[in-house]
């Protein structure tokens, strides 16, 4: 994979210091960057000669509550002239904003109105910042780790009423999580085997 | 007097025969031009992503039936080999066949509903009728591989969950014989059909560089002239064994895609006629105790395959602390597991990157200054389903 390697070079020959961390695995760069960043960096990776990567494939986030910066931003770029995919990612706390991406990529708008209505990161300049995927007047941000697993409030069509109605989640049974996970790892040698 | 124009808003949906499920796209009309479209979706959120992150790797295989559902073991195929790559789990050759086997049957099965139902809605009647027929054989070899029709749960980390049972190889064999003759009839009455023509060349025209900014992957990628197949280009399970086409578009519009969508019907039929004559024999998934559960007859006779059984199905298998990202070419377009797991049994963070996702978002692109009657050809044409874009 000499190509790939090639390529992470000339990556961190071009942008130098703006790349924090850059490593090659499972047949894919991972870049680290620093949010200041993130517009200089994508822009030169798609419009630089040597790097090339039109394509938008996904922007998402991953929650880190015990962090004190929570949000792990993830964007991933796909080259189809080199035939390469990169993974970049940034960690913001949970009040920052982040630039939108969508005058560089018409794509992200969505993108990012999935990211907002899911973990409440707010995207500055964005054109139509709405909530997606969740109800009308939804409230709380689904993907955030403290979001319960069942939601706040449930719909149901009330006879009475004659209309759908909006209540409080009430479960017959507590909702249970069962932890299966042995609390002992077993004897040294599996440990040793499985970290291998 | 000045003359007064007037735009008039249209709810189309979410209960309407041609959006293809709960799509509620509110459209700014001018007489009977479109001059904004603004897709409402979420209708069938169901918080897969977040449910996943609450199930161990296993369980959480059923959830990929449940997104494009119209080929569900493309999308299994897609978390599948996430888990496998993180694991670096060997998978046998013949349950590699059988995958691509039956990932051939789903692009099959998409491909049919998108080609007779996109004919639907431009008016034509019988290919949905004739499609359907074949698309209940295609579900029977589903079934009776599986068990299921449609949410097979079939694929695993490390292989498939049971091999074929007799007699199937021949009967998909029977079928790859038969179908392309379905095929050249449905081509018969809508390739060179005025009606059809008329209502799909040079409508929903998506030029080379719109469809790469637009991160369109699949046959709305193709269909716009661009040569990219993750199959070809990036070649994952066996597909660099087999000899088959990818059909490319020219101008971009409907017509073209729906060109496509035939031509790669053609190609998967070849693709599962050169899986079944040279169909490996031995294990159909991974011979390893700790990903893939012991067969029956084990159980009853070995204690360590006893404890194996019992730990998959309580704690089930950990997967080591790593993130990845890898996608297929599902019928819809590039279809993508971005995975990050800690070492426990249950995902940390799943995020599955739909194609119809994007393909949806350029609609208020694709269908401005169109007329009225356009837009359910054009919702045909980008081969949506709701599953998958709500999640």
């Amino acid at each position: 994979m000499s190509h790939l390697e090639d390529l992470e070079k000339k990556i961190n020959s071009e942008l130098t210091t703006r790349i924090k961390e850059s490593k090659i695995k499972h047949n894919q760069i991972y870049l680290t960057i620093n949010y200041e960043d993130l517009l200089d960096v994508i822009f030169l990776l798609k419009t630089n000669k040597s790097t090339k990567f039109r394509q938008l494939i996904e922007i998402t986030a991953v929650d880190y509550p015990e962090n004190q910066k929570r949000f792990k931003m993830v964007y991933l770029l796909l080259s189809h002239e080199l035939n390469q995919r990169i993974i970049l990612s940034y960690y913001i706390s949970e009040n920052q904003q982040i630039p939108t991406l969508t005058k560089i990529y018409p794509s992200a708008n969505w993108m990012e109105r999935e990211i907002f209505d899911m973990y409440g990161i707010k995207f500055t300049d964005h054109p139509d910042l709405r909530r997606i995927l969740t109800d009308y007047n939804f409230e709380g941000y689904p993907l955030r780790k403290d979001f319960p697993l069942t939601g706040h409030n449930e719909v149901r069509y009330s006879e009475n009423e004659k209309k759908v109605v909006y209540e409080k989640v009430k479960l017959e049974q507590n909702y249970r999580n069962f932890d299966y996970e042995s609390p002992w790892e077993g004897t040294k040698y599996i440990k040793e085997e499985t970290k291998k | 007097m000045t003359k007064q124009s007037k735009t008039l808003n249209l709810n189309f949906g979410p209960q309407h025969p041609a959006a293809h499920g709960v799509l509620r796209l509110i459209l700014e009309l001018d007489g009977e031009i479109v001059e904004k479209a603004d897709p409402h979706i979420g209708l069938l959120h169901r918080g897969t992503e977040k449910l996943i992150e609450y199930k161990t790797y296993a369980q959480a295989v059923p959830y990929f039936d449940r997104l494009d559902y119209v080929a569900p073991m493309n999308q299994e195929h897609a978390f599948a080999l996430a888990i496998e790559k993180i694991l670096k789990v060997e998978v046998p050759i013949r349950a590699q066949f059988i995958r691509v086997m039956f990932c051939e049957i789903g692009r099959i099965l998409s491909h049919i509903l998108n080609v007779t139902t996109h004919a639907l809605d431009v008016g034509a009647l019988t290919p949905s009728l004739w499609g359907f027929e074949e698309r209940e054989t295609l579900m029977t070899f589903y079934e009776r591989v599986s068990g299921s029709r449609l949410h097979a749960n079939y694929f695993r980390a490390g292989g498939v969950h049971q091999d074929l049972p007799r007699g199937l190889d021949e009967d998909i064999s029977k079928f790859c014989d038969s179908f392309p003759k379905i095929i050249d009839d449905v081509e018969n009455l809508l390739t060179d059909n005025r009606i059809f023509k008329q209502r799909n060349v040079n409508i929903g025209v998506v030029s080379k560089q719109d469809a790469l900014d637009y991160s369109f992957s699949g046959v709305m990628l193709r269909g716009s002239g661009v040569s990219w197949d993750l199959r070809k280009s990036q070649p994952y399970e066996c597909y660099e064994q087999f000899d088959f086409k990818i059909p490319i578009g020219k101008n971009g519009d409907c017509y073209d895609r729906y060109l496509c969508r035939i031509e790669e019907m053609r190609q998967s039929v070849k693709i599962i006629k050169q899986c079944l004559s040279s169909m490996p024999t031995g294990p159909i998934k991974s011979m390893d105790g700790k990903i893939s559960p012991p067969s029956k007859e084990e159980i009853k006779n070995s204690m360590e395959a006893l404890i194996h059984h019992f730990k998959l199905f309580t704690e089930g298998y950990r997967v080591d602390k790593d993130e990845i990202y890898t996608a297929v070419e599902a019928p819809k377009g590039e279809f993508g597991v971005y995975l990050i797991s800690d070492g426990s049994s249950k995902p940390y963070k799943c995020k599955i990157r739909a194609p119809g996702f994007s393909h949806l978002q350029a609609m208020d692109y694709l269908i401005k200054g169109h007329m009225l009657a356009d837009v359910p050809a054009v919702l045909g044409s980008l081969d949506i389903v709701f599953g998958e874009i709500d999640r």
